[in-house]
């Protein structure tokens, strides 16, 4: 049995549905997240396994025991909040051996184990300060080192670095999942920022209105997509009408005029085909033909839309220092077949 | 000139402010300091002398000594109290739902909403000796005598607790109000009890508010008048009642110039003092 199950968890609150029916088995050691929109029912679902929400059903076990039985301040988990929720009335330090306290951790035991945990957050400098003195990045790792000092069972994540600015959150980025990964601790992490899932967890849970859409590693979820929720939100894709022609063990996909073959797998007809941007290249001749509408320059990449017989095509290139076509240039986008993947229906 | 009209800006745009402070406030405080030190005389009436004879009166007689002690004395019971009601009380609001919550508060304020004087006559007749309290005690067997309320200290405290209670509970609840939710959920899950919680992490972040509440508080309580005549009768004297006495029924105004000059005084000199202490305590809270 995994570390951490949620079994058919669900909160309604009135007529609506915040969670619904969410099942999911963490292993000991792993790093989950919960990625979605806001009002996914990401933020009720680690609610409820901190024991701030009340589930209506399901059931939560840790460690082979009934979660749901043990109130809050009993369940030796540590969180980390989106605020940060430090104590601004006392220093770091404090606020660090606070749950030490609570635990009865004898005096000389709980200095050392507070340095440990600054030290660990690369805070040992600032145990007098107190937090309001401190920048948010700062604050953050406060939070983690408070969290982290008890040794919880598990670590859970609330949006913990979406109140910091852009280049301070890739550094916490990697330094948040290096410590996870030294101190060995099952995390859950709650975010809407589809980069920062990807960049630390081992498995992500895409949710939907309350729904897990999809439960995979980032790789798997971001290459094979289960639903269009999915591959809209993770990443950019081009989802643009296409035509199906099965003959055999073989099928004829047209998308604007110009044709895939693909293994044989979508019935004849109107179907949909969606392609991710950076896996769309410049065809000599051939392919889906077009005009340059726009290209804006993202230091890293080009990001160009293609005015096209199938709508406007978005594609990425690396800014690789190779020739790239202008503006109101013709140009003929191609991709492999197997980049493609094609759903029956006209769309969404 | 458009410079220098720019720069007269501030002054003139709070002349309006100035002048009614200047004329509401400094100035009927600064002809009390000057009467002050005018003497008076039975048959003479008020001399237009500026002498210190008054304090110096004021000062060596005990009866004065009393009479402040009593003031200063009710007005802190009444603060303690008004803290020990007023801040869990506050704390109850603030954890309502949606409706109650209004309801309740509403509740809170009424007594605020009643004239001063039928409140505490109202009071009076509760607690009077023949009051229903009393009555109520008796027929139960509780008391063979009636307690005395009226002309006591404790009546006065508790008429006084009752008035100024609510802004405690509302001071309070403004810092409450402010607190980021969140941490009180933090400091559950890192294993406190709700007590601790209470204690170490939601008061001292509304030391600010339960101070401006204690101000206010003390302020008025020391400087009550209506409940203290009304519940503490004509021997029971406060510092305002004295000084209302002095001004009215001996017409001796300088000594009661004097008298109102010290109860200002002392009131200010308290709560500078306890504010600094306070602020100097719990420093990170206060920024």
């Amino acid at each position: 049995m995994a570390f951490l199950v949620l079994d058919r968890l669900s909160k309604r609150y009135g007529e609506t549905v915040a969670v619904d029916q969410l099942s999911l088995a963490v292993e000991k050691g792993e790093f989950v997240t919960l990625l979605g929109p806001s009002g996914c029912g990401k933020t009720t679902t680690l609610l409820m396994i901190a024991g701030f929400v009340e589930p209506s059903s399901g059931a939560i076990t840790l460690d082979a025991a009934d979660l749901l039985a043990t109130p809050p301040r009993r369940r030796g988990l540590g969180i980390v909040f989106q605020s940060y929720a430090l104590f601004p009335h006392m220093t770091v330090a404090e606020n660090v051996a606070f749950g030490l306290e609570m635990q009865g951790v004898a005096r000389a035991e709980r200095e050392k184990r507070v340095r440990e945990a600054l030290a660990l957050v690369g805070l040992a400098a600032f145990a007098e300060r107190f937090p309001r003195k401190m920048s948010g990045g700062q604050q953050q790792r406060v939070a983690l080192a408070r969290a982290l000092v008890i040794r919880p069972r598990v670590l859970l994540l609330d949006e913990p670095l979406s109140n910091l600015d852009a280049k301070l959150r890739e550094e916490m980025q990697l330094e948040l999942r290096q410590i996870q990964r030294s101190v060995h601790i099952t995390a859950i992490l709650v975010t809407h920022d589809q980069t920062e899932a990807m960049a630390l967890s081992d498995r992500i849970v895409v949710m939907n209105k309350g729904k897990a859409e999809q439960i995979a590693s980032p790789d798997v979820a971001y290459e094979a997509p289960a639903s269009p929720f999915v591959a809209s939100f993770l990443g950019k894709t081009n989802v643009l009408p296409a035509d199906v022609r099965a003959a055999g063990e073989e099928a004829a996909v047209t998308v604007g005029g110009a044709v895939w073959r693909t293994a044989a797998g979508v019935p004849s007809g109107a179907a949909s085909v969606s392609v991710r941007p950076e896996r769309i290249s410049f065809a000599a001749e051939g392919g889906l033909g077009g005009i340059v509408r726009r290209a804006s320059f993202h230091g890293a990449q080009w990001l160009l839309l293609v005015e096209t017989a199938a709508g406007v095509v978005t594609v990425i290139r690396q800014n690789s220092g190779g020739p790239l076509p202008k503006e109101g240039e013709q140009v003929a986008l191609s991709w492999r077949a197997e980049d493609m993947r094609v759903t029956a229906g006209s769309g969404e | 000139m458009k410079a220098t009209r720019s720069e007269l800006a501030p002054y003139l745009l709070s002349a309006p402010a100035v002048l009614l402070f200047a004329v509401m406030l400094a100035t009927p405080l600064a002809a009390t300091a000057l009467l002050s030190l005018h003497s008076f005389g039975m048959y003479k009436g008020i001399q237009d002398v500026y002498r210190l004879d008054n304090y110096r009166d004021i000062f060596s007689d005990s009866y004065f000594y009393e009479i402040f002690g009593r003031t200063f004395r009710l007005a802190l019971i009444v603060t303690g109290l008004a803290i020990v009601i007023g801040a869990p009380e506050a704390h109850i609001l603030n954890r309502m739902r949606k409706p109650w919550r209004g309801i309740f508060l509403l509740v809170v304020l009424g007594p605020l909403l009643i004239s001063v004087v039928s409140r505490t006559l109202g009071w009076a007749l509760l607690f009077g000796s023949t009051g229903l309290v009393n009555q109520g005690l008796q027929s139960l067997g509780l008391i063979a005598a009636p307690l005395q309320f009226m002309y006591s200290e404790t009546g006065m405290v508790i008429a006084l607790t009752h008035v100024l209670a609510p802004f405690m509970v509302i001071s309070v609840w403004a810092s409450l109000q402010r607190l980021d939710p969140q941490i009180e959920n933090a400091a559950v899950s890192l294993g406190a009890p709700g007590a601790t919680v209470l204690r170490r992490i939601v008061l001292p972040q509304v030391m600010p508010g339960v101070l401006s509440g204690s101000i206010i508080v003390f302020a008025l309580a020391a400087s009550a008048f209506a409940t203290p005549a009304i519940i503490g009768g004509r021997r029971l004297k406060v510092v305002s009642t004295l000084v209302y006495d002095e001004f009215l029924n001996t017409l001796n105004w300088p000594l009661g110039a004097a008298l109102a000059v010290l109860l200002v005084l002392a009131n200010v000199a308290i709560i500078v003092g306890c504010n600094r202490l306070v602020e100097r305590r719990y420093a990170e809270v206060f920024q």
